[in-house]
């Protein structure tokens, strides 16, 4: 079993990325999952988390995540106050939006560091700094065992139908940026 | 197949049901039910009357009304909502009307949190409400149809809430295949309501009844709480025939045939649980693990049957009735009892106002059951996961 | 009136300090609450002339006028801009956090 938790402040689509994520990869990859917010109050701005939860056999914990194996993280101003490597495994992957290259975070050697300034390509493509749908791409990016044209369907089967063409090509941008390195 | 959360997935079962009257207050975490019927009916894809009642207690009373003239009706509340319709919830049982609740789990005020225990269904254990606790968002779905099933049965004609744990089903999206329509018309026929206004058949509703026949009707019910336990297994077998899911009645074990110990437990915490018992049975512990699907009619045939077979049992309980121990512990004690030589009990209060029930902690539950049955201390009430 | 300071609240931590029924002691910010904002005012003192709009309209009221400069109290405000619009010398300028 994979887990993921996403970083975000409420109102960036934190929560949004990681359903997507669980769609895509369960109806769409034939894998099982599940995706939960953390729960309470949301205001625009205050730190909040997201899950992604995916298995090759049906999933039944319904307790917190605790340990994941991946993090994401939508707004790198978040780092200030919130411990973002918190139970994340060793080995563990990292995936921050900043412009800022890896090494200038200065995480601890045993987790893998990805960055992409995922609110300039938010911006090309939907005229704005969300860039959840972005970082959604760079993951599939990272992991095999999800690939893009699932993302795609799931946008199309989990987005409003006029957000759907623009995040698709944000995604698809994104996805292109990161496998296109070295 | 479809990726819903718990909520989503109630609004997709509801309107498989075709009710004909939806009378809804919203409130945290049952909300995204209302919102999602309420985008259906907007959208015309149900035919029904919603109506935005003002308070739960008005809920209940529209929906006792709808009932009374032979319509199906739904509503979904939770915690404060549940508290405020209380008197009505007897009404609707005393009067014998079929209709189908969904509750979310929540913990009742004070100190308010809307987070999930089942302080608030529980505590309602005595209105004459069937009560069913699901595990899954795909249980949840399946439940509601059920339900009506139950409830419209000749036998049966008792209203039956349908719970979902707050927040940890209610928002929490999985995989959920929504059945089609056609089968669903096929599975629960429009209702034909037997206790309903009848031009040709005049008739006075909700009338009062004397001592002398007062007592007469609560037999009624009693005897209508009795024909559900079989009515829960025949549709729990209709529905798994039809649509190849079977949730095994009042009661389904896990690995329970040669367990020595085993937890019992309603709702989201069975699901984590099973991966206890599936690590600890690696280990060779015979651990086991019994989910109680229905709370009330009560399976108490089932546990006095267990009482031989088991060393100790614990039971989790998201609540408790102060002044003695969680009232889902009493109700098995009662019946674990009522055979000879019955296994020890730890009741384990856990979970309350969304605090989490961990691996960790379910673990420890099997632990102390094996000290008990290794004639170890144990206290028979224990708060799991207190913070001193 | 004197604003309430941010005070740190002292969790109990036994349940001998646990309060009867949930209750706690009143008057007090625990936490300071701005960080949604994207936007912060800057107040030029040389163009102000202590009119009070800003101070009467704040939504948060966080415009301190206790002392001879007016001081607006960063734990607090969210950056809403009401102040540099309605200010009737442009005293008040809306700048970019992190600028």
């Amino acid at each position: 079993m994979i887990e993921i938790r996403w970083h975000a402040r409420g109102g960036q689509g934190g929560f949004t990325a990681a359903r997507l994520l669980g769609l895509a990869a369960s109806v769409f990859c034939n894998h099982y999952a599940q995706a939960f917010p953390s729960f309470g109050p949301e205001r625009r701005g205050a730190p909040v988390l997201g899950f992604t939860r995916i298995d090759d056999k049906p999933i039944t914990d319904h307790s917190q995540v605790y340990r994941c194996d991946c993090v994401v993280v939508l707004d790198e101003t978040l780092m200030e106050t919130v411990d973002v490597t918190k139970g994340l495994t060793d080995g563990g992957t990292i995936l921050i939006n900043s412009r800022l290259s890896p090494d200038r975070f200065h995480f601890p050697e045993n987790f893998k560091v990805i960055t992409l300034d995922a609110t300039n390509i938010a911006m090309q493509e939907l005229g704005a700094p969300i860039s959840n749908t972005v970082m959604l791409g760079a993951f599939a990016a990272v992991h095999d065992f999800i690939d893009i044209d699932s993302i795609l369907k799931a946008v199309d089967k989990g987005m409003p139908e006029n957000l759907r063409s623009k995040n698709k090509k944000a995604i698809a941008h994104a996805y292109d940026a990161v496998r296109g390195r070295n | 197949m479809d990726f819903l959360n718990g909520d989503e997935a109630v609004a997709y079962g509801a309107k498989l049901c075709r009710p004909h009257v939806i009378p809804v207050y919203p409130i945290t975490p049952q909300t995204i039910v209302v919102e999602r019927i309420a985008d259906f009916v907007a959208n015309k894809l149900m035919d029904c009357e919603y109506i935005h009642v003002e308070s739960e207690h008005s809920a209940m009373c529209a929906a006792m009304g709808a009932s009374l003239v032979g319509a199906r009706a739904f509503t979904a509340t939770s915690s404060q909502g549940l508290a405020y319709m209380h008197e009505m919830l007897h009404y609707v049982s005393g009067s014998r009307f079929p209709i189908v609740m969904m509750n979310a789990n929540r913990t009742l005020a004070a100190p308010w949190n809307i987070f999930g225990d089942q302080r608030d269904s529980l505590s309602q254990r005595d209105t004459g409400w069937i009560q069913v606790y699901v595990e899954n968002g795909q249980e949840a779905l399946d439940m509601i149809i059920q339900a009506y099933a139950i409830a419209e049965d000749d036998r049966v004609y008792t209203p039956v809430m349908v719970n979902l744990d707050g927040f940890v089903n209610t928002h929490t999206y999985e995989l959920v295949d929504i059945p089609e329509q056609h089968e669903v018309d096929q599975f629960l026929p429009p209702l034909r309501s037997k206790n309903a206004i009848d031009f040709n058949h005049p008739r006075s509703f909700c009338i009062s009844a004397a001592t002398e026949w007062n007592m007469e009707f609560r037999y009624q019910q009693y005897e209508a709480m009795e024909n559900a336990k079989q009515v829960i297994v025949e549709v729990d077998k209709r529905f798994g025939d039809k649509f190849g899911r079977y949730y095994h009645g009042l009661v389904e074990e896990y690995r329970c045939e040669d367990a020595e110990v085993v937890l019992v437990a309603l709702g989201s915490a069975i699901g984590t649980s099973r991966i206890v018992v599936d690590k600890l049975r690696e280990q060779g512990l015979k651990v086991g693990l019994v989910k109680l699907r229905f709370y009330r009619p009560f399976p108490a045939e089932y546990f006095k049957a267990l009482s031989k077979r088991v060393k100790a049992v614990g039971v989790i309980d998201r609540d408790l009735s102060f002044g003695y121990e969680g009232a889902v512990a009493s109700d098995i004690k009662s019946a674990l009892n009522s055979a000879g030589s019955p296994p020890k009990v730890i009741n384990f209060i856990a979970g309350i106002a969304g605090r989490d029930i961990t691996k960790e902690n379910i673990e420890g539950m099997y632990h102390k059951l094996f000290n008990l049955s290794q004639g170890k201390f144990e206290k028979e009430l224990q708060f799991t996961g207190l913070r001193w | 009136m004197a604003k309430p300071q941010i005070v740190k609240f002292k969790f109990p931590e036994s349940l001998k300090e646990m309060p009867l029924g949930p209750s706690a002691e009143a008057g007090i910010l625990t936490e300071p609450n701005a960080g949604w904002r994207v936007q912060r005012p800057v107040l030029d003192h040389s163009k102000c002339s202590r009119c009070l709009m800003c101070w009467v309209l704040c939504p948060e009221g966080v415009i301190d006028k206790q002392n001879e400069k007016l001081e607006i109290d960063m734990n607090y405000c969210k950056g809403c801009g009401l102040c540099a619009h309605e200010c009737p010398k442009d005293a008040i300028t809306m700048v970019n956090e992190g600028e």
